[in-house]
């Protein structure tokens, strides 16, 4: 068993990344492993509420994103300065997270075995 | 020591697919065992075995079937796969399609796993 | 840990992400595109010099090269092959900041 973190800093939709990271997770969830993601930097606004997708055509994150939990992915992280950066707070989020301070992610993430971002 | 190595970047976009090649070759001069390298998003297509670049450039997909035939393991995601349009008739000898929870194993596995991507 | 970033400092924040995050000595680990922030006199300059109080950074000598940087690098980094790369991963569990 492992301790595996995503650590997601990518933006949603204009890119792949943040999709297929969620896809990834949602893979994981059936292993024994101990799963726990951060959003920080631009990934924040990927938790974000009322996304709305449809004219982009892309499937949307707020489906997806109350399961993670479901999948084993029961701690999840958001970069208290990246949120506040970008005018965003806790209430702003589509599900329950935990905000960190800078110091705090350091010391999650170098708890972990592997670190996989997206 | 077992290493672990996943690229998210298609073939010369990006200097992923290059630094992950180097990376990997000097882990193995020195006696490292790689368990495994994983293509995911984009990279998937660095395997693409018609793949046909300027006779005076690296050829990419080759480096990864010759890395194969000296035993590493090198597997290509199926999902970011059937996105791309890659098919098992499509990729270089000596790499393989196979699902996320390859990823999963490599990093339940390997003492480290490395990101190379963009 | 490791913290790998191969990001220009002048295109994305990558570099100042990392080391907000980062744990006192943690080595940092410039690839590809990161290189462009040793350049001596470069705005990106106090960056890298910022890091160095708290972390030992690397850079990778065949992308500094090959973005002919190689004579007008910042003081206080070391430059490193692939092979020194391996050593630093096989020392700590790495975190790629992309």
């Amino acid at each position: 068993m492992a301790k595996i973190m995503f650590v997601n800093r990518n933006a949603p939709h204009g890119t792949i990344y943040a999709w297929e990271g969620l896809e990834v997770v949602l893979i994981f969830g059936a292993y024994e492993n101990e799963l726990s993601a951060v959003y920080m930097d631009d990934a924040v606004f990927s938790l974000k509420k009322g996304q709305d997708t449809t004219a982009l055509g892309i499937k949307g994150f707020l489906q997806t994103l109350p399961v993670l939990e479901d999948y084993g992915c029961e701690k999840i992280y958001v970069d208290k300065e990246s949120m506040e950066k970008r005018g965003l707070k806790t209430d702003d989020f589509a599900i329950p997270v935990e905000v960190v301070d800078s110091a705090g992610i350091g010391k999650i993430m170098e708890e972990q075995d592997v670190i996989l971002p997206f | 020591m077992k290493i672990g190595v996943m690229i998210q970047e298609g073939p010369y976009n990006h200097e992923a697919s290059d630094t992950a090649y180097k990376f990997i070759e000097a882990a193995m001069a020195k006696g490292h065992a790689i368990q495994g390298v994983f293509l995911y998003d984009d990279a998937v297509t660095n395997v693409a075995k018609h793949m046909e670049p300027p006779q005076d450039d690296r050829h990419i997909a080759r480096r990864w079937s010759e890395l194969g035939a000296k035993g590493v393991d090198i597997v290509v995601c199926v999902a970011a796969a059937k996105r791309r349009g890659m098919k098992p008739e499509l990729i270089v000898d000596n790499t393989r399609i196979s699902g996320l929870g390859q990823l999963s194993e490599i990093c339940t596995e390997a003492e480290r796993v490395v990101t190379f991507g963009d | 840990m490791l913290h790998i970033v191969n990001k220009s400092p002048y295109m994305k924040s990558s570099l100042e992400s990392c080391i907000r995050v980062a744990q006192k000595n943690d080595p940092i680990l410039l690839i590809e595109d990161a290189v462009l922030g040793l350049a001596a006199g470069g705005g990106a300059e106090s960056i890298v010099q910022g890091a160095l109080k708290d972390h030992p950074v690397y850079a990778l000598s065949a992308d500094i090269s090959a973005r002919g940087l190689a004579g007008n690098l910042t003081s206080g980094v070391k430059v490193i092959d692939y092979a020194d790369f391996v050593d630093l991963v096989e020392q700590h569990k790495p975190m790629t900041w992309l």
